[in-house]
């Protein structure tokens, strides 16, 4: 690769890895065709982790990192005097096709900074996923940045190439938007979120292809000072409002060239870890956000144990459940449970009384689980009561030596 | 004591023969043993020579010794026939009790096995070699942990039909020439290349999409054990990256903010807002430009008449005639319009006509292309489009003509016969502006009785004559 095009691919990697997403999952199984590139398996795969964690799914770039918007919290605002590029269609074309062509990815994932209007924006961004699709028969995944701001045409125009669009709702409330990000507005978001929405449900009605993998979305924590409470409020109404398939929490993380309206300061990562498990127990474990919050303090969640065993512990007179009789709903409510676990449960206990020994080969959390659960040969009241509970449960902080 | 031979690796169909044999013939797990691989040779005879009946198993027992026979372990096939002997004995639902040590057992080899090749789908690397014709060709080395190769390799062919490829692992190879998959025996790494141009590039944005402040080893190892990393060009870096990074983020969180070096781009923001197409040929450039939303479709036909026009007319879509020719309304239900307008005495020149689709739908049946109407989602697709148009042809009033035009105006599935008469319906700035709806020609065309057919027309113009009149009283 030239040394032109690897400086571009720094600089415009480098400005679109604060987007969190990088799934691959949700568009339709799909081979190529005879001669072809690219497939689509369902679930995703991820070709490689960072040291920071995090999957590497997709070619994750920026076309361009000029931008004429000015938020406060990303580092490509046009006030930053960060580095500066700009890939051409053709050129992000051709890396992907050359990456993916050596197992390196399973597609794109292309955001870009404004440049001269939205419109002229978004209608790049359609212009590299459709010349993937037309000129190398490319059926691997695509997600697309949709621009808010841009003309609602564009949008319809955009499902028709890409696996997944999204927008980032960016801040969890209108105030903190218009405050840190002026161009933005809260209103013009969730129009183009529910205008995506109408047509990913017409098209599946209809069995035609628009975002087959659906719509998700962003939202930065700790940039302003909304609470834990309001945070999740907000994404519970995008779930039901939307149907989005995901929302990614991120974590404010120092930035180069940061804005002297946010200082900086270590990316609370624990927050949005318990976030993510909060957002999970709603969706899955048939919780209710106000259940959740009520688990911490002052609206805040509890960081040092996850949200499930803080409500667990704030409701101690729900336990201990009989493993052998608890209905599915409150199987879920023990902590070290899981879903799996809990169908593994439910469909072993049919055959068998289920003891320790049984329990332990169904679900990985059976130390977390112990406390609050009842099998014939295992009754912990005594352990219910203990005041000291939280902090035996608390886990103790473990460092993996990497190089040892 | 019954010894049965098997093949090296994943040798599913001899183990499915002989299990066949071992049921049949009633001999208990304990009494059989199964070798593997080499050290087979030392021990004689097949469990059975004769094809043994079929054994029925449920779904899921077959989905899991597919797996399981992949695993490294050499003590796979004496498990897997404990479970089918035991499924086979009584126990059916056997695979639904987890907590069964067997089950247990041997789901987790299963979920092993899984792992692995997912993890080869995702973690292997092909590099670029020497063509052989004229097809690209791509190799790769890979060191799997199970006997995985061929349950992993019709993703590689799925994905990777239009080059040529080969993967060698040091028990088996897979090559892919366009048409076949052949398994060959294994290989060395020294069968791939040793370099490939794209790796520097795919080091650079790894490299690049790591965020020193969120440093996470722990997650990276669950996901990407070291057992892997020889093979993935990407790995070396990882000790620099994680000695840089607390300097790096030291280094930001200490930086001052600093005031930009350039100036506010004043007119380029002024011009960022600037992007509505203000005028119907602006609107009509775009519409051209753009792909169609609709299948079939070869090219866009725009809206025909004066802006300012009295009435707007909105069809379907263009039909075949219309898409021949570029222009809406040339066709039958075209000219029929302009007849019926003739009757209700409005000049064709006060009329704007266009279409709620703007591309023609249609599917091809030998030489012919027949019509295919337009559903919901793709009336909406278009209808930013159409609503725009109006505005900026800014009618007094807009007809609809059909079900699809009604739908385009109002957003929203309209019954012709209910609503037939002047209808409101909302702009995109959200105001209020008012419609009429009426049948659109084509239903009259397609009426088989002439009596019904005189009747319809005379209705139809009676409605375009009150849309006119309507459209004149909004005048003053």
């Amino acid at each position: 690769m030239d040394e032109k095009l690897a400086r571009k691919l720094r600089v415009l990697a480098d400005a679109a890895k604060y987007d969190a997403s990088c799934a691959s999952s949700g568009a339709p199984k799909r081979k190529a065709e005879k001669g072809g590139l690219g497939s689509t398996t369902g679930a995703g795969i991820c070709h490689a982790y960072t040291p920071d964690g995090r999957c590497v799914s997709l070619l994750k770039i920026l076309l361009t990192n000029y931008c004429l918007y000015d938020c406060a919290y990303c580092v490509n605002r046009r006030s930053s005097n960060v580095e500066r590029a700009r890939f051409t269609v053709d050129e992000v074309v051709s890396l992907t096709v050359n990456f993916y062509k050596r197992n390196y990815i399973e597609g794109l994932f292309l955001s870009s900074g404004i440049v001269r209007t939205p419109d002229h924006t978004m209608e790049l961004l359609i212009e590299v996923a459709k010349k993937l699709r037309r000129e190398h028969g490319f059926r691997g995944y695509i997600h697309l940045k949709t621009i808010p701001e841009a003309s609602p045409w564009l949008v319809e125009q955009a499902g028709i190439w890409a696996d997944r669009l999204s927008i980032n709702v960016e801040l969890p409330t209108p105030g903190s938007l218009k405050m840190l990000a002026p161009e933005k507005n809260a209103a013009t978001i969730r129009g183009a979120m529910g205008q995506m929405r109408e047509r990913i449900d017409e098209a599946k009605e209809e069995k035609r292809r628009f975002s087959p993998a659906g719509q998700s979305t962003q939202m930065i924590v700790g940039a302003d000072d909304t609470r834990d409470a309001d945070v999740l409020k907000t994404s519970a109404s995008l779930y039901d409002g939307f149907r989005l398939k995901r929302v990614y929490y991120s974590a404010f993380s120092p930035i180069p060239e940061a804005s002297a309206v946010l200082p900086l300061k270590a990316p609370p990562l624990r927050r949005e870890n318990r976030l993510y498990q909060a957002d999970w127990l709603f969706r899955y474990y048939g919780f209710a956000v106000e259940e959740i919050v009520a688990g911490g303090e002052g609206g805040m969640l509890d960081l040092s144990i996850d949200p499930k065993l803080a409500w667990a512990l704030k409701h101690r007179e729900r336990f201990p459940v009989d493993v052998n009789r608890a209905d599915r709903e409150m199987l879920l409510r023990v902590p070290g449970l899981g879903t799996r676990a809990v169908d593994k449960i439910i469909r072993a206990r049919r055959h068998a009384t289920l003891r320790l020994d049984d329990l332990a080969r169904l679900t990985p959390g059976l130390k977390r689980a112990r406390p609050f659960l009842v099998v014939p040969d295992h009754r912990p009241t005594r352990l219910l009561d203990r005041a000291d509970l939280k902090a035996r449960l608390v886990p103790q902080p473990t460092q993996m030596e990497l190089f040892a | 004591m019954r010894r049965v031979r098997l093949s090296p690796g994943a040798d599913l169909d001899g183990f499915r023969h002989s299990v066949r044999g071992l049921v049949a013939e009633g001999v208990p797990p304990d009494e059989a043993v199964f070798e593997a691989g080499e050290e087979a040779g030392l021990f004689g005879a097949p469990a059975s020579e004769e094809e043994a009946p079929t054994l029925s198993l449920p779904r899921a027992v077959a989905d899991l010794v597919r797996l399981v026979v992949c695993h490294a372990d050499p003590e796979r096939y004496a498990l897997i026939y404990r479970l089918v002997w035991r499924v086979t004995h009584g126990e059916r639902r056997l695979l639904e009790v987890g907590s069964d040590p067997l089950v247990h057992r041997l789901e987790r080899m299963a979920k092993g096995v899984r792992r692995d090749i997912h993890k080869m789908h995702a973690f292997l690397r092909f590099r670029e070699a020497e063509r052989v014709g004229e097809r690209e060709r791509f190799v790769a080395w890979f060191e799997p942990e199970h006997h995985i190769l061929e349950a992993a390799a019709p993703f590689f062919r799925d994905r990777f039909s239009g080059f040529d490829w080969s993967i060698h692992t040091p028990e088996a190879s897979a090559h892919w020439n366009g048409e076949r998959l052949i398994v060959g025996p294994g290989g060395r790494p020294e069968d791939a290349p040793d370099v490939d141009g794209f790796e520097e590039g795919w080091a650079t944005y790894y490299a690049s999409t790591f965020n020193p402040a969120r440093a996470n080893t722990r997650a990276m190892l669950n996901e990407m054990p070291k057992k892997y990393w020889r093979n993935m060009p990407e790995t070396s870096l990882i000790p620099s990256m994680l000695a840089a990074a607390p300097q790096r983020v030291a280094a930001m969180v200490a930086a001052q903010p600093a005031e930009p070096r350039k100036r506010p781009p004043t007119r380029a923001l002024r011009a960022m807002t600037d992007q509505e197409p203000k005028t119907l040929e602006d609107l009509n450039r775009i519409i051209l430009a753009s792909e169609p939303l609709v299948p079939g479709a070869t090219r866009a036909v725009l809206g025909e008449g004066r802006i300012g026009s009295e009435l707007a007319f909105v069809g379907e879509q263009p039909g075949d005639q219309e898409d021949i020719e570029g222009r809406p309304f040339v066709g039958p239900a075209g000219k029929l319009l302009t007849r019926a307008l003739d009757d209700a005495g409005i000049p064709r020149a006060e009329a704007y006509v266009t279409n709620a689709v703007k591309h023609f739908k249609f599917e091809q049946r030998g030489k012919r292309r027949i019509h295919k109407k337009p559903t919901a989602g793709e009336v909406k697709h278009y209808r930013w489009w159409l609503m725009k148009e109006l505005d900026l042809v800014h009618p007094r009033l807009t007809i609809a003509l059909g079900a699809t035009a009604a739908l385009a105006l109002a957003g929203k599935t309209v019954s012709v016969t209910k609503v037939r008469g002047p209808m409101g319906y909302v702009g995109l700035d959200g105001k209020e502006r008012q419609g009429f709806v009426t049948v659109h020609p084509s239903f009259l065309l397609r009426l088989p009785d002439e009596a019904a057919k005189r009747r319809e027309y005379d209705a139809f113009v009676a409605d375009l004559h009150a849309a006119h009149e309507l459209a004149r009283d909004l005048a003053a």
